[in-house]
């Protein structure tokens, strides 16, 4: 590639140091390779949309260019960046890591678009292509960006300006070798997750073999912004107060801990500072290292209020559930559990939300592992699963009471099942620098296994129900035509009226059948028709309440009166709902429950349970 | 004497009747287990017990099944009306059209029709159903008449009138299919394999021994065990079991001779209580040197379900049972070909048969 020897042999030796730690930036393998692309400029793109508060459009492009060389193009809708900074942005490793700023946020400390870039330069000796606009800029700009090895800072080898289309937004263009492939660990499968959990962005792929796949954006609504927060002391290590302290020299050590740190009132730092024996008043850049251990160790010493929580923004049930319909709808699953959001905790100082959803059923495949769907800070995690803190809380749980099959108790369990897990914090501790798994911190592990439980439950709730559902299905079968077939067939042989069956059927079930039908009409609207059958031998009067699991209908309660013994009673209604309706839930009331089957007893908290409801979905 | 159709039509009655009295109607046969079967001490065969089992519409599957019960007895009524028989295979595909009587495998439509002799204590041929051809075949020096598609009988020696196959045993060999005419052979030898009949038919083990060889071909058909069963009655003629050395043989035999369990209201009638053993037990295994095979998991369940049925509940069989589980082997009765191809009839069939398997 190069001729002169000596540029050679930099070149050859900051490349063997690239080439040495791609593991560590994830650049280990031709197929990886093309996916960190992919994954960096995308992460980039969302993160910028979102902090700007831009609903965001993405385009995701690749080329085959020869046997293993592709052209990948990631587009944006974003805030653009400003003409002076592309070269850092993109040339720059470590380029705009700083402490004193934490956030929720999918790129860390500008290491992976960098990494991209400079992966494209070293298999093709191609320069990457660049294309923003601000939304007050007049043109376009348009840069060829490389990575000087020797001073290890972004080239720019040509800047123009243009006329496009373009109102705001960034483009990345990268030519690199590697290898397509599609399946578990593919670019197609990180697409799709982070599709199913950023329902607010609209998506379109195009792979190298042309097809084009788009996700759309299914909610209008953009996420909870994360707000920055200084960094709290719990958690500060000795290099990071350092780093604080060489940015305000001259300062008092009180002034910095209050200014640089989250939670330091003048009375706490005046705590940790007698604690720790040093002068408030004493200038920060002249405190020898001693100093600076004792003030860090004290930290721990002193109780500190925990930081805030505004920083984080966790996805919340209904991104979760628009999310996952989005994507998993086609393999119709008959269950989407209601996602579970903990409160958020702290670890090291670092505030952190676990999130989880579930679907269940449907054409998955029963005989097969769950599938675990695992994110951080909105970032699909594809590889190291089994190193991963979610592998190992969803192992040490004990699945078979939730209906999964799963030896001993422990390890993955099987079942057709998707489980998503998302872990947004400031700070979350991964296994390595590539972001791929999540520490097995035991704080984090426990937090995820709380959050898997309590969804967990909502899926026994939903197999309960379901197996209830089969036997009243069942007992309609038994009753409505197995029982009258019998009749029918036994009076055919002998060539005689088929006997009456009703006194048969009344022994058999003794109850009152509940049946419905869905039938889908429109988008949105279902037609639920069904019929009440008293196989008892009294004459029953009883209401039947409508609560349908999601959205509503336009019937709140049946009242059936004076159904005769094997009497049945058709009814109808319509649900709308913009979730999958699957299933109403019946309650009744002036009938003993136990004489029904297909409904349950009237909850005591029956109106308040509406009232809960109306809430959480207007 | 009441007609075939009438028996069928008293357990649609029956239904019928339970129904018009406002019952829930049941249907009761003996348990077709393990559990519940006991020698019968006349016969010397093993026969259901008094423990019944309660088939009733009270919940789904009892009710399909006695919903099936009267689409088979439809169905075989049909059959008798136009004078036609259907395979077992033929009803089931049959069954598609039956709505909600339809069944979902063959094993269940074969089981029925078993269920259904149990109960009417009638054949599946009186009741117009048939096995498929199993292929079972004999070799040897016995001379029968079979009548053929045009109603003639046709006279065969099965040995002289058969290629290397030997003949096919039919589905039926009642008499009115088969008539035993003459043997002048001394034994029968039933083997298991399909190769080891062909080894004893090349090494002309039939002649030199005089005796009719048999192919069971794994588990015997009825129509196997029927005609060993009258060749054995009418001709006197002892059985000799050769099977390989494994749990599933051990069950071949105790078929043969004790009757099976699923089939065991009809044991008087296919089991042959004097037929022995002369397969490849454990003690052969390690006695000959054989080669042999791990026992799988499943060979050693069935080994320890063997050691609680009541049919081998004899010395030898406990014995050997035992050793098998102790060894963990097992051998295919071809592995005596270790010592050359002449071994089975020069050495180990001899020794096995002892005095009455003198050369003639």
């Amino acid at each position: 590639m190069n001729k002169d020897p000596v540029s050679k042999n930099k070149e050859i030796s900051i490349s063997e140091f690239f080439n040495k730690n791609r593991h560590i930036l994830g650049f280990e393998s031709p197929q990886k390779s093309l996916f960190m692309i992919v994954k960096e400029a995308v992460d980039n793109s969302l993160d910028a949309c979102e902090e700007f508060g831009i609903l965001p459009s993405v385009t995701v492009q690749m080329e085959k260019v020869d046997q293993d060389e592709f052209k990948i193009t990631v587009a944006d809708n974003g805030p653009g960046i400003d003409r002076k900074e592309v070269a850092n942005v993109f040339g720059k490793l470590l380029y705009g890591s700083r402490f004193h700023q934490l956030r929720q946020s999918r790129g860390q400390q500008g290491i992976g678009i960098t990494a991209a870039v400079f992966y494209g330069q070293i298999t093709t000796g191609k320069h990457a292509l660049i294309l923003t606009k601000k939304p007050e800029d007049d043109v376009t700009y348009r840069f060829e960006i490389g990575i000087d090895v020797k001073t290890n800072s972004g080239v720019v080898s040509s800047e123009d300006r243009q006329i496009t289309e373009m109102d705001h937004g960034t483009s990345v263009t990268i030519w690199a070798r590697g290898k397509y492939q599609e399946g578990k660990q593919s670019i197609m499968e990180y697409l799709r997750e982070t599709a199913a959990v950023n329902p607010d962005m609209e998506l379109t792929f195009t792979n190298p073999d042309g097809k084009t796949i788009r996700f759309p954006r299914t909610i209008d609504e953009l996420p909870k912004k994360a707000v920055p927060i200084k960094p709290h002391p719990h958690g500060t290590e000795v290099g990071d107060l350092q780093f604080v302290i060489s940015e305000a020299k001259d300062e008092s050590i009180s002034r910095v801990l209050q200014n640089s740190f989250s939670r330091v009132s003048s009375r706490v730092a005046e705590e940790i500072l007698s604690l720790s024996g040093v002068e408030p008043d004493q200038k920060a850049g002249t405190l020898p290292l001693k100093d600076i251990k004792a003030i860090v160790e004290a930290f721990s010493r002193v109780k500190i209020m925990p930081p805030q929580t505004d920083c984080l923004s966790p996805l919340g049930i209904e991104y979760i559930r628009r999310g996952l319909r989005n994507v998993y709808e086609e393999l119709r699953p008959s269950f989407y559990s209601k996602p579970v959001v903990r409160s958020p905790i702290v670890y090291k100082g670092n505030p952190m939300v676990v999130e989880a959803g579930l679907v269940y059923g449907g054409d998955l495949s029963p005989d097969e592992p769950i599938r675990i769907v695992r994110y951080a800070n909105k970032v699909p995690l594809l590889y190291q699963q089994g190193a991963c803190a979610v592998t190992k809380a969803i192992s040490d749980m004990d699945w078979r009471s939730f209906g999964l099959e799963q030896r001993s108790g422990s390890g993955l369990p099987f079942g057709p099942m998707i489980l998503l897990v998302h872990i947004c914090g400031t700070k979350i501790p991964y296994t390595s620098e590539s972001k791929e798994a999540i520490a097995q911190v035991p704080e984090i592990v426990e937090e995820i296994r709380q959050a898997l439980r309590l969804s967990a439950r909502s899926l026994r709730t939903f197999m309960r129900k379901r197996e209830r559902r089969n036997k009243a299905n069942e007992k309609y079968r038994l009753v409505a035509q197995i029982i009258p077939e019998i009749s029918l067939k036994s009076g055919k042989i002998l060539g005689v009226d088929p006997p009456d069956t009703s006194r048969t059927i009344s022994r058999v079930v003794n109850v009152v059948l509940i049946r419905e039908r869905i039938e889908k009409q429109s988008e949105d609207t279902y037609l639920v028709s069904g019929e009440v059958t008293n196989y008892t031998n009294e004459e029953r009067s009883f209401t039947i309440h409508i609560s349908p699991p999601a959205g509503k209908s336009d019937t709140e309660k049946i009242a059936v009166e004076r159904l005769e013994p094997a009497e049945s009673r058709p009814f109808s209604f319509t649900v709308k709902s913009e979730l999958p309706y699957r299933e109403t839930d019946f309650y009744v009331e002036g009938i003993d429950p136990v004489y029904v089957i297909g409904a349950e007893a009237l909850p005591p908290d029956y109106q308040m349970k509406e009232i809960s409801y109306e809430v959480e979905e207007p | 004497m009441i007609s075939r159709s009438d028996r069928l039509d008293q357990l649609a009655r029956q239904i019928y009747e339970s129904i018009s009295r406002g019952e829930v109607p049941a249907l009761s046969l003996p348990s077709r287990t393990r559990e519940n079967i006991v020698l019968d001490a006349l016969s010397l065969v093993w026969k259901y017990g008094e423990s019944k089992t309660t088939r009733s519409a009270t919940n789904l599957d009892g009710a399909e099944y006695i919903l099936k019960t009267l689409y088979l007895i439809d169905f075989i009524k049909e059959m008798y009306s136009v004078s036609k028989t259907s395979t077992l295979r033929e009803m089931y595909y049959i069954s598609e059209g039956w709505g909600h009587a339809k069944f979902h495998a063959q094993d269940e439509s074969d089981l029925l029709t078993e269920d259904l002799e149990v109960i009417t204590e009638m054949l599946r041929e009186e009741l117009n159903l048939r096995p498929e051809e199993n292929g079972a075949s004999i070799i040897g020096n016995i001379t029968i008449e079979e009548r053929n598609r045009k109603g003639e009988f046709k006279r065969i020696n099965c040995r002289d009138d058969v290629g290397d196959g030997g003949y096919n045993i039919p589905y039926s060999v009642e008499a009115d299919k088969i008539k035993l005419i003459d043997s002048k052979a001394r034994f029968i030898l039933a083997i298991e394999t399909g190769g080891m009949f062909d080894r004893l038919v090349e090494n002309g083990f039939d002649e030199s021994y005089n005796c009719i060889l048999l192919h069971l071909k794994g588990q015997p058909a009825r129509s196997t065990r029927r005609l060993m069963k009258r060749m054995n009655e009418e001709f006197r003629l002892p059985i000799y079991v050769f099977t390989d050395g494994d749990p599933w043989s051990f069950r071949i035999y105790a078929s043969v001779a004790y009757g099976a369990i699923k089939t065991a209201h009809i044991s008087s009638y296919l089991a042959v209580p004097s037929a022995e053993f002369i397969g490849i037990t454990a003690s052969d295994i390690l006695n000959y040197e054989l080669p042999s095979d791990k026992l799988t998991d499943k060979d050693t369940q069935a080994l320890n379900a063997e050691l609680k049925d009541p049919r081998f509940q004899t010395e030898f069989w406990k014995q050997e049972i035992e050793t098998m589980l102790m060894s963990g082997k097992k051998a295919e009765q071809q592995a005596l070909a270790k010592y050359g191809l002449d071994f089975v009839t020069d050495t180990y069939l001899p020794q096995k048969l002892g005095s009455i398997g003198g050369q003639s």
